[in-house]
């Protein structure tokens, strides 16, 4: 069996006497899309938060590619090939979508303690940046600012941003969120065509999403793992029916 | 295909190449000296070079406010810092820039360092309040240098010479090599902003969280930057020294550094141009408003409340929000 890309080890947290993640065990393996689910308040985006570095757990351990990096801080694992988006979109507002991802690409080529030369010029950057607006369909948007882009572009946007990134793993904080029903299939879409170069934790809310997309389904329920599984298994779940998926189905 | 889809993705500033507002800036003051050979006198010049310094500083201050998001309330103390370096190597026998130009850089760049490393630990309001009180630290410490003079300060007994020449102390010349650190500060600044190490620093000030996400520690660029900003100072210290031909602990005082954001915000923030142009504005009003009355502050400050109210570009943004209502009429 290979060895997994993420491991999570018993992770714990808690703010104040709320227990938001509670002995959390789950493995990310290479290539798989692992759908995160579970009804609001179950702790998924403070999961996200845990793994990228934004909220420290109170205990367990969080390991990429086996090394632990529990302690180590954002920009540190982003460096290492964790890329993640936002449930609320942030992108820079006042930098043209083509700024926004540019910088994700100069994040991973070469030195950025350089104080002179025009980034906005450097092709280097700028064509690969180009290439990921085009992988998500913003080509044409490049110049716009992106506080100005419409609510499903800027979601787009945050999946350019982190396909810059050339991430091994990719965290997905409800890309969904917000969006119409036909940018929900253009995501969806632009996701499936994307599945397999890297490994992605998708936490989402849309079940149409999750069950085209993912390979393995968690159900989270009060900051446990409630079940684990293929998207058929899952759904035979009778607890997951039960806690969850009864009345999202319905 | 929605309308906004198809809206142009190019867009331009109207009206005049952006270059055009510095050049003309720059070309004044270049040709500022040329009018006095007229007039006589070197009011002009010495008023010409005390503006020039400023800017120096007020252009390395919107590097962190404008571009930083960094208000940052003890400035002052850099430029200070830099004047000390210049009055107590003159006082020690050391004349000369070559020495004491390195020199000022240095101890402004340093304690912009191990102030930064503090500072750039808070945000907000805090990190006003933080820097306020180095500045005041930095204040009170020369204040007490009863050696150097205390509160009364240090007279300097000549202008730094440059490699044994007394170029300084021609008011014209010193115009000059004002006016070259001035444009070598706003050049290097404007490459700066533009760079990628600028990119991540515009970044962050938008959303620090975000760009950390993106794998670069804010921190460090925030620090980078605060020492640039710092060692700018410093220089402007140094020639302020030089200009004064004294020293005083007032160069560090809170209100200073209080002058200089106003500067910033008057010209208009995060444009570079405006911090020479609040500079300039501020100082010269000053200089003419005292003429008439020694409680000018009491016509300054509401001027300044309404510009600061109604002109929320400075007077950058007023300037070009009237152009454009007069090219669409």
């Amino acid at each position: 069996m290979p060895e997994p890309v993420l491991r999570l080890e018993k992770l714990r947290k808690s703010f104040g006497a709320l227990l938001v993640t509670d002995d959390l065990t789950l493995d990310v393996m290479p290539r798989e899309l692992h759908a995160v689910i579970g009804p609001n308040g179950a702790g998924k985006t403070t999961l996200i938060n845990q793994i990228s570095g934004l909220i420290a757990p109170d205990s367990g351990s969080i390991l990429f590619h086996g090394h632990d990096i529990t302690g180590m801080p954002v920009d540190a694992r982003a460096r290492l090939g964790l890329a993640r988006s936002f449930q609320v979109s942030s992108v820079l507002p006042g930098f043209s979508a083509l700024e926004n991802v540019a910088l994700a690409v100069q994040s991973r080529s070469g030195s950025s303690l350089r104080l002179f030369g025009r980034a906005a010029e450097e092709a280097g950057l700028n064509e690969p940046a180009m290439a990921a607006l085009g992988d998500v369909g913003l080509a044409e948007r490049a110049q716009v600012p992106a506080g100005e882009l419409a609510h499903g572009e800027k979601r787009a946007l945050e999946l350019a941003i982190a396909l810059a990134m050339r991430p091994k793993i990719l965290l997905l904080d409800e890309p969904m969120a917000g969006t119409g029903r036909e940018e929900t299939a253009r995501l969806i879409a632009v996701l499936r065509r994307l599945k397999g170069r890297f490994s992605v934790v998708l936490v989402e809310h849309d079940m149409t999403a999750v069950f085209a997309l993912a390979d393995r389904i968690s159900v989270l329920l009060y900051g446990r793992i409630l079940a684990s599984g293929t998207a058929a298994a899952v759904r035979a779940d009778a607890r997951v029916v039960a806690a969850y998926l009864g009345e999202e189905m319905e | 295909m929605p309308a906004s889809l198809a809206a142009s993705p190019i867009r331009r500033r109207e009206g005049f190449p952006a270059a055009t507002l510095p050049a003309t800036i720059f070309l004044v003051l270049a040709l500022l000296p040329t009018v006095t050979w007229i007039t006589g006198g070197s009011y002009l010049i010495s008023v010409g070079s005390r503006v020039m310094i400023f800017a120096i500083a007020a252009v390395a201050l919107d590097l962190l406010v404008g571009y930083a998001a960094l208000i940052s309330f003890g400035h002052a103390a850099f430029i200070g810092l830099g004047a000390y370096a210049v009055g107590i190597l003159s006082a020690y026998g050391f004349t000369d820039a070559l020495v004491s130009l390195p020199v000022a850089l240095a101890v402004s760049a340093a304690y912009a360092f191990l102030t930064g490393l503090v500072c750039l630990r808070t945000k907000g309001v805090y990190f006003i309040m933080i820097t306020l009180a180095f500045g005041q630290m930095a204040f009170f410490t020369a204040s007490s240098l009863a050696p150097f003079g205390g509160d009364d300060g240090l007279t300097i007994a000549a202008r730094n010479t440059f490699a044994g020449f007394p170029v300084l102390r021609n008011e014209r010349v010193f115009y000059y090599i004002v006016f070259f650190c001035l444009l070598g500060t706003y050049l290097f600044c404007r490459a700066l902003v533009a760079s990628r190490f600028g990119r991540v620093v515009r970044g962050a000030k938008e959303n620090p969280i975000r760009v950390s996400t993106l794998g670069f520690d804010v921190y460090r660029f925030q620090l980078a930057t605060y020492v640039i900003a710092g060692a700018l100072a410093g220089l402007s210290g140094f020639l302020l020294a030089n200009a004064a031909e004294f020293v005083s602990p007032a160069y560090m005082s809170w209100q200073r550094s209080g002058e200089l954001i106003v500067m910033v915000l008057l010209g208009g923030l995060g444009s570079l141009d405006g911090a020479v142009i609040g500079a300039a504005v501020y100082l010269l009003t000053e200089e003419w408003l005292s003429a008439f009355t020694e409680n000018w502050k009491v016509i300054f400050g509401p001027v300044l409340v309404l510009i600061v109210l109604f002109a929320r570009g400075g007077l950058l943004g007023l300037t070009s929000a009237l152009a454009r209502r007069i090219t669409r009429a």
